[in-house]
């Protein structure tokens, strides 16, 4: 026998379960305990950058809304740099944006909505630049191990047909699952999107 | 039904060197999905209409999954870790007081420092304060069932709470949840984001569990229970168990591939 590698194994996946607001977003569960809650607002008065809602739902294999999923985004900020040490790209860092947040979706609705800002382009490890993008976990009741997607902005056409990950998707017609539609409301950019679990327009996920 | 093996008695789990892998791009150890359960587990009815049918498109880890979000001390308050306290409003919450440790730890054996682990559970009766839970079992006028910690520089974590109850869910008429504790846990990346469940050592309920015998792996179903750790008790106040958690391991980037002059 050769000498063992010893490597620890990841700890299982489990559902987040139909009661995760307890412990993520409490107030959604109907009480208040922490003194400091996170949300979905990823900005302050003070961040830098364009001010978006993205808004959207995620849909099961019948067509229904999940009304208790729970989202969590993570972006880089205005100038296309993640708030962590292991992005050493040149864009300067925003101290009024952690590019984190979680929102769980409407009881009656489904809906889920973050108020955020556009990111900038990414520049990958190799250099290359990436589209603006944001990246999404899903979890809820009936989701064994949290799902990876990502949106990216129907407005950058030109950056998205040159993304590395998008080009990444065998077939085109898959690509447009990942692509949240920009629109104006009452003088707000909004960009909507559809995250299909299952059927003929099933969102790409990712194993990350 | 094994519990998860105490550091004391597997070496696995307090190796004095973590090992290094020597060269590496900063992504995470390809995730194994044969320690996870499947996404669609028919035992498990909810899974069916939620899961994904199409293959996931594997990505080569780039800067948006090697990075997460940063916490620190500021994001909590000082009874964040304390179930019994930080929500007791007359008095302290009905149950057997516990106090639950371990470390966070990534697959090379290191542990995983300032991290945010979340937590949330029923109370004692097995019910959830929540406004969805309609089970009869009575709220705990003194128990909230929620509270998160920031690892140390070792990857240690503590709270205190009470043992929280089975209770019954929908998937077959009679389906008992077996005793547990949901988690939340970072990491540094956001692709070692996870959410799991701790069960507790000789709970009978544990081998009928439909969602939970939906892993395949039978050590990685162990290993979401936790051993009574009675070194760790406090006497004459409350009982401890333990319960270790591993996220993916992450090459180094001591080399980078990257061509001078870019
Ligand atoms: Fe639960």
């Amino acid at each position: 026998m050769p000498q063992p590698l010893n490597y620890l194994k990841e700890t299982a996946s489990q559902t987040a379960g139909p009661y995760v607001h307890i412990g993520l977003i409490p107030a959604m569960a109907g009480f208040d305990i922490f003194e400091k809650n996170f949300s979905n607002v990823l900005v302050t008065p003070n961040t830098q950058g364009e001010r978006i809602t993205l808004e959207g739902k995620v849909i099961d294999g019948s067509g229904t809304p999940l009304r208790d999923v729970l989202l969590e985004i993570w972006q880089a900020n205005a100038a296309g740099r993640y708030n962590h040490p292991a992005d050493r790209s040149t864009g300067a860092l925003d101290e009024e944006f952690r590019g984190w947040g979680r929102a769980g979706s409407d009881f009656e609705s489904g809906l889920v909505t973050f108020e955020t800002i556009k990111p900038g382009a990414i520049i990958d490890k190799t250099g290359r630049k990436g589209a603006p993008h944001i990246n999404v976990w899903i979890v809820a009741r009936g989701i064994n191990i949290g799902l990876n997607t990502r949106l990216y902005f129907s407005d950058e056409e030109a950056a998205n047909a040159a993304d590395p990950v998008l080009n990444l998707i065998e077939q085109p017609v898959r690509r447009s699952t990942l692509i949240a539609r920009r629109s104006e409301r009452a003088g707000k950019i909004v960009y909507s999107f559809t995250i299909n679990l299952q059927g003929p327009e099933e969102t790409v996920f990712f194993d990350v | 039904m094994h519990a998860q093996a105490l550091a004391s008695r597997d070496p696995r789990l307090n190796r004095p060197e973590p090992f290094t892998p020597p060269l590496g791009d900063g992504g995470f150890f390809q995730r194994d999905r044969s320690m996870h359960p499947p996404a669609h587990a028919p035992g498990y009815k909810s899974s069916v209409l939620r899961s994904p049918r199409q293959a996931l498109l594997s990505l080569e880890n780039s800067v948006s999954e090697i990075t997460g979000p940063v916490f620190g001390h500021n994001d909590l308050g000082p009874l964040d870790n304390d179930l019994i306290r930080n929500y007791a409003k007359d008095g302290d919450p009905v149950g057997e007081r516990i106090i639950v440790h371990g470390r966070v730890l990534d697959e090379t054996g290191r542990g995983v420092p300032n991290t945010l682990v979340e937590f949330w559970q029923a109370n004692a009766g097995g019910r959830y304060r929540h406004k969805k839970d309609t089970y009869l079992a009575p709220i705990d006028p003194n128990f909230g069932g929620c509270g998160r910690a920031l690892t140390d520089d070792t990857g240690y974590y503590y709270f205190r709470t009470v043992k929280p109850g089975p209770y019954p869910w929908r998937n077959y008429v009679n389906s008992w949840r077996p005793a547990h504790i949901h988690f939340s846990v970072f990491g540094s990346g956001f692709a070692q984001r996870l959410i799991t469940q701790m069960y507790f050592e000789g709970d009978p309920l544990i081998p009928v569990w439909r969602i939970l015998t939906t892993i395949p792996d039978q050590d990685a179903l162990e290993r979401l229970v936790a051993p009574l750790d009675l070194n760790a008790s406090a006497p004459f106040d409350s009982l401890a168990c333990r319960f270790d958690i591993v996220l993916r391991g992450q090459r180094s980037t001591y080399f980078e591939n990257r061509t001078a002059g870019n």
